[in-house]
């Protein structure tokens, strides 16, 4: 028993990092209606990020606070991502918006090799590491819970809260779900949808960068590699949690977290993927819209 | 404010692919009036209307409001001066509910001044303010059409384009909406262009008419004078809906 709460304690972690991503791929998805397949290397990049800041600010401050540390990280991660995504979404997507519908799904395939690639070249193939941040670990009852493992969930928690919030009752919200369901009425009623567009891949961009940086913290090491499978995971997660629901995308990622790590404490370790994908197939032939997905309701 | 038309409309022309739908148009909508096209199915009156709006835009020819050259505009900010549509097929936003399409409607003031023009389209509509939790998708084409034309009129537009307001709806709800258009004309100077099937009141309600046959402008006067022109009457009246 204890031990099957411990893989939920670990499950719920993984699956925290996977819902902030999963965030991304769902946002613009629902306001561009495209899979945006660099997102996962936005994450990546993101934790590179976090990773140089990291270098850089123990080689000058020796010994300052490990929060202000993680926030100027996150920080730093989220303008230098957001500035990638927003570029990307740019120069990449918008020229392409009105054309055939695999043209943005191939380019953003294309970025991802891009972007997976620079950092390869620019910060070599080798898996990077950092010494560890956060080493307290609770014991309670005889489940060991780190520090790390609240810092996540708790600030998982925080962002779908407060994204949540701005999606649902603020105007930029309002102006973005119009956006979603009829572009061109919300610009007849003087919404700048471009623009609209650029904030929503930011705003993706952004916490993907958190989720980066919540990476690097929890394993203490990345690589150029690791947009791919976290990334193709988070998409999973946002189609299992219903496309375009952003509790969906947090709902789908803490479940595929749990699948992953009860899998391989239990069964196989070599299968926890297939049987996270498996379980996707499963629950999209009943729930072709994933698990919040939008019913279809409206009348034409 | 300039001295011409409020909306000035030269020799448009608009395409679709390599079809044309507008044929060099000239329209003019002086500030104050209600003016309306009348025309067939297919006669290019939405196209008209979408084209002021850059959506899609014209190829050739100028249009101009309040003196401002607009032709090229980018939709959004013909928007923001004050240019309100209640479009074809309505464009209800199906999963926002009825007071969040209204609030999209004030998105240009911030909903500054949202409470007191919310009370103002439910007084004309009271229905919507019933249904005001509803989701768009869900009203009825009758409530919608009522929400489209709110949704409008949330921007406080100085010139208000509609779209065959009168479709789908009852004709009691016609009337009043017909009613409510006059008044709101006669007592906030709201400028009206106004595109409608139903060819007898929209000529009654408006001071000049249009008419549009196959992206041409054939003939046009004041709205008493095409209701009793001859050839009018025999295209768009007799018969048609009295
Ligand atoms: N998106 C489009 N692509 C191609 N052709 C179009 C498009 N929209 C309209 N048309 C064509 O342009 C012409 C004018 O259409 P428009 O919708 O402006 O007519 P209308 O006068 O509003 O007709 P109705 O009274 O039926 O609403 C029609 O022949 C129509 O088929
Ligand atoms: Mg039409």
């Amino acid at each position: 028993m204890q031990y099957f709460i411990q893989q939920l304690v670990n499950g719920l972690t993984l699956g925290a990092i996977y819902g902030l991503i999963a965030i991304g791929y769902t946002m613009v998805y629902g306001i561009v209606g495209m899979i945006n397949f660099a997102h996962g290397d936005i994450f990546m990049v993101g934790a590179f990020v976090a990773l140089i800041v990291f270098l850089i600010l123990t080689s000058v401050f020796a010994g300052i606070n490990v929060v202000l540390f993680l926030l100027i990280m996150m920080v730093v991660a989220m303008v230098m991502t957001s500035l990638y995504n927003w570029t990307i979404e740019k120069v990449a997507y918008r020229p392409l918006r009105g054309s055939f519908r695999l043209a943005p799904l191939i380019t953003a395939i294309g970025m991802s090799i891009v972007l997976s690639n620079f950092v390869q070249v620019t910060q070599g193939p080798r898996n990077k590491p950092i010494p560890p941040l956060i080493t307290e670990v609770y014991n309670v009852g005889g489940i060991s819970i780190s520090l790390k493992q609240l810092v996540i969930v708790v600030v998982t928690a925080l962002l779908l809260a407060v994204f949540w919030y701005l999606v649902n009752k603020t105007a930029l919200g309002r102006a973005q779900r119009a956006c979603e369901q009829d572009r061109k009425m919300a610009s007849l009623l003087g919404i700048d949808v471009d623009k609209t567009i650029s904030i929503t891949f930011i705003m993706g961009a952004a916490l993907a960068a958190v989720a980066g940086t919540l990476y690097l913290m929890y394993y203490g090491v990345v690589s150029f590699s690791d947009g791919f499978v976290p990334g193709v995971k988070a998409f999973t997660a946002a189609v299992l949690g219903g496309i375009g629901s952003l509790p969906g995308a947090v709902i789908g990622g803490v479940l595929i977290g749990l699948i992953e790590s009860l899998w391989s404490a239990y069964f196989s370790i070599d299968y926890k993927d297939v049987a996270a994908f498996s379980i996707l197939a499963i629950v999209l032939i009943f729930l072709p819209s994933g698990i919040l997905g939008r019913p279809e309701v409206e009348k034409v | 404010m300039s001295n011409g038309p409020l909306l000035q409309i030269r020799g448009v022309e608009t395409f679709y692919g390599n079809i044309r739908a507008l044929n060099g148009v000239n329209v003019d909508v002086n500030a104050g009036e209600i003016v309306t096209i009348i025309g067939a199915n297919g006669a290019g009156k939405s196209t008209l209307m979408m084209t002021i709006f850059g959506s899609p835009r014209a190829r050739a020819g100028q249009i101009t409001f309040d003196g401002t050259d607009i032709t090229n505009m980018p939709t959004h900010e013909i928007a923001r001066l004050r240019i309100a549509q209640s479009p074809e097929g309505r464009r209800i936003f199906p999963r926002m509910t009825v007071l969040e399409n209204l609030q999209m409607g004030a998105s240009l003031d911030n909903l500054k001044y949202f409470d007191e023009d919310v009370e103002k389209v439910f007084t004309l509509f009271p229905r919507l303010k019933e249904r005001i939790t509803q989701r768009g998708g869900t009203l009825s084409g009758g409530e919608q059409q009522m929400l489209s034309i709110g949704r409008a009129l949330m921007a406080r537009p100085k010139l208000l384009l509609l779209d065959e307001p009168s479709l789908g709806l009852a004709p009691l709800i016609v009337k009043q909406i017909f009613e409510a258009i006059r008044e709101l004309n006669k007592t906030q100077k709201l400028t009206v262009f106004l595109v409608e099937q139903n060819a007898f009141g929209a000529l009654k309600l408006a001071h000049r008419g249009y008419v549009l046959v196959n992206g041409n402008v054939t003939m046009s006067g004041s709205g008493k004078d095409l209701l009793s022109n001859p050839e009018v009457r025999a295209a768009y009246l007799e018969g048609g809906r009295h």
